[in-house]
């Protein structure tokens, strides 16, 4: 439509007026339909299943389905999504999971990297060595450490304890230590790729800042905290962030590991949804519960990608 | 090589110009030359012995603690695949009392149809790669190089979906394949329903268009005026170019395929149809114990074999898709 305005500035050729709807004649003579053709996958793709999905998001808070009958209800999946007792334990637990996975999670790869990198030969074993559980399939990773953590005597954990005299744990089946359980092997599924980004990042730093920091005195730590963690500032916020969004969205480890047991201990925001679509089959509660979740978490990465920016300003 | 004819006039500014384009191999290579001074334990400090010995120690502890940590799983879930059940819960530790029970392997292979299920997960992978990439390459190509008026749009809509959370339309999603908008199909217990929502990856097609976008324009309008079509533009010029960064892709990809679970478990209900990872929580607690864990063992060896041998190129792709996070 704003061919006319636009085409004699963009191509710098003047042309006679044309009638303001560009004939399809003229636009398939002119190259547009085999450009548009290299645009059909992507808008396919995308317009079916991601594009509507977004949008019918939006739209299935506000109804009730079960195929057959669609009905707009308004807000009430969102009060029922309020109303649920179930979603403060979620919240809870998620908050609790991301807390710990971010203390455990967040600083180790970042020392193991800035190890890594001193190492003259065996840095790429190290390295490999390092990403070796990001390769395995989560499910299997997950599966495994299922029974390392059996909860009697013939767990490996519990085997291990009983070296040292002390008696079998629950793990698994216990409230309290469901949850570091689980972090400890999600973090040891992912910590690998954190270590290969900051590795990559630290070959990057300039060798004159070293040099000048060292001409001036600084000792190794030093280094470490006024050369090293400041030139990995950017990565390490955008890390950091990913991480959170990433950990609010846990799914997979607690599904197979405890279903949310016991008594929901481990129940996360996510399996609550799982269980509102695919276990009673309610679609509209667990979309806006999704919508929430969404919302959230943009409003999360809003306010960080904020503040750290006014940090590095000031 | 077909396009040898067509772009003449630009063959030979074409190898130069395109290395110095592609991001992966010559971004840094000036760099790469003084890598080895590039740490916080600078040479003079190395020319200090005790600091040496601490520098290796502590290396030293770093590397048993990840042989330890990161392979010894694997090493212990072998173990557990190859000897029998009761030895593995009377003695974790113990390595093969019984000699290797080898059984336990072919067992899994054959009692718990591992092979329909490696099948699957091989169509899955395949499938969601060829997808996959030809939604990246065509849209990558179209919104850096082609460049018609309505790319802004475009491209807009695609980095957009790159913000908002993927679990907003996990539900809507489902309920997008169970009824296919204008076509009325249901895509469940079809392979189609994994392969066409990982196609729309709003990262892979901006990384195409990013790896485009830093090639010169002059080697594009060159082969224009040389009269290659858009079309022979990409299949001459834009694919080879892009290789690097396809490469990239295809690895993410096939791994993303290989690892997804939650999805592949909603869409794939039917157990004939389902891939390893779906399969695999599904029979753990009907298997003995012994055979489970050959069955994870076999699970993990096409990953880590790959790995071992493309190690360069998957640590690369790592530290790519770290850059772009950037």
């Amino acid at each position: 439509m704003t061919a006319v305005r636009t085409a004699p500035t963009e191509r710098g050729e003047r042309r006679t007026p044309l009638p303001s709807v560009r004939s399809p004649l003229a636009w398939v003579r002119g190259g547009g339909l085999s450009t548009f053709v290299f645009f059909v996958p992507l808008l396919l793709s995308f317009g079916f299943f991601s594009w509507w999905p977004i949008l019918r998001s939006l739209v299935l808070s506000l109804q009730q389905t079960n195929f057959i009958v669609t009905e707009w209800v308004g807000l009430s999946n969102f009060q029922r999504v309020l109303a649920d007792p179930l979603l403060t334990t979620a919240v809870w637990n998620t908050t609790w999971f991301t807390i710990l996975a971010l203390l455990i999670g967040f600083p180790v790869p970042i020392m193991l990297a800035v190890i890594i990198a001193e190492l003259r030969r065996t840095r790429p074993l190290a390295s490999a060595l390092a990403y070796l559980p990001v390769i395995i399939p989560p499910v299997v990773a997950v599966l495994l450490w299922k029974t390392f953590y059996r909860p009697d005597a013939s767990g490996l954990f519990n085997t291990i304890l009983g070296w040292f005299g002390v008696d079998p744990l629950p793990w698994l089946n216990d409230g309290n230590l469901v949850i570091p359980a689980i972090v400890v092997q999600a973090t040891w599924a992912s910590f690998g790729t954190a270590v290969i980004i900051y590795l990559a990042t630290l070959m990057t730093i300039r060798t004159e800042l070293y040099e000048a920091a060292e001409i001036d005195g600084a000792t190794i730590p030093g280094r470490f905290w006024h050369v090293t963690l400041p030139q990995m500032r950017g990565v390490l916020l955008v890390m950091l962030l990913l991480q959170l969004i990433g950990t609010f969205q846990v799914f997979t480890e607690p599904y197979i590991m405890t279903g949310g047991g016991p008594e929901n201990r481990s129940m996360t925001i996510l399996l609550l949804i799982y269980r509102y679509a695919f276990v009673s089959g309610d679609y509209g509660r667990a979309t806006a519960l999704s919508l929430l979740l969404a919302i959230a978490l943009s409003l999360l990465s809003a306010v960080y990608l904020w503040v750290t920016r006014r940090w590095s300003t000031s | 090589m077909t396009a040898a004819p067509a772009t003449t006039p630009a063959a030979g500014t074409t190898p130069t110009a395109a290395a110095a384009a592609l991001p992966p191999r010559g971004r840094r290579p000036r760099r790469r030359a003084t890598t080895d001074e590039r740490s916080i334990v600078s040479i003079m400090d190395r020319k200090n012995n005790g600091l040496r010995i601490a520098v290796a120690i502590a290396g030293g502890f770093v590397l048993l603690a990840l042989l330890i940590t990161c392979a010894g799983p694997l090493f212990w879930l072998f173990k557990a695949a190859t000897s029998t059940s009761t030895e593995t819960l009377a003695a974790p530790f113990a390595l093969w009392p019984s000699g290797l029970h080898w059984d336990n392997l072919s067992t899994a292979w054959t009692s718990i149809q591992f092979g329909t299920y490696m099948r699957n997960t091989l169509l899955v992978c395949a499938g969601a790669w060829f997808f996959g990439l030809l939604v990246a390459t065509t849209g990558g190509y179209g919104i850096a190089v082609l460049r018609p008026r309505y790319t802004s749009v475009v491209s807009a809509l695609v980095l957009a979906t790159l913000f908002i959370p993927g679990v907003i339309s996990l539900v809507s999603l489902y309920l997008t394949v169970v009824e296919l908008p204008i076509f009325g199909i249901n895509l469940i217990n079809t392979f189609w329903a994994v392969w066409l929502p990982s196609s729309a990856s709003a990262f892979n097609v901006l990384l195409v268009a990013r790896s485009l976008q830093a090639i010169p324009r002059d080697l594009f309008d060159a082969a224009r005026i040389d009269g290659a079509g858009t079309y022979r533009m990409f299949v001459s010029l834009v694919l080879p170019l892009a290789r690097p960064i396809i490469g990239v892709i295809s690895l993410l990809t096939i791994i993303g395929a290989y690892k997804d679970f939650l999805w592949p478990m909603l869409v794939l209900p039917r157990a004939d149809l389902q891939p390893i990872s779906v399969a695999l929580p599904r029979i753990e607690s009907s298997t003995d114990l012994g055979v489970f864990m050959a069955a994870l063992f076999i699970s993990v060896i096409i990953p880590v074999v790959l790995f071992l041998v493309f190690q360069r190129q998957f640590l690369r792709a790592a530290g790519s898709a770290g850059a772009i996070k950037e």
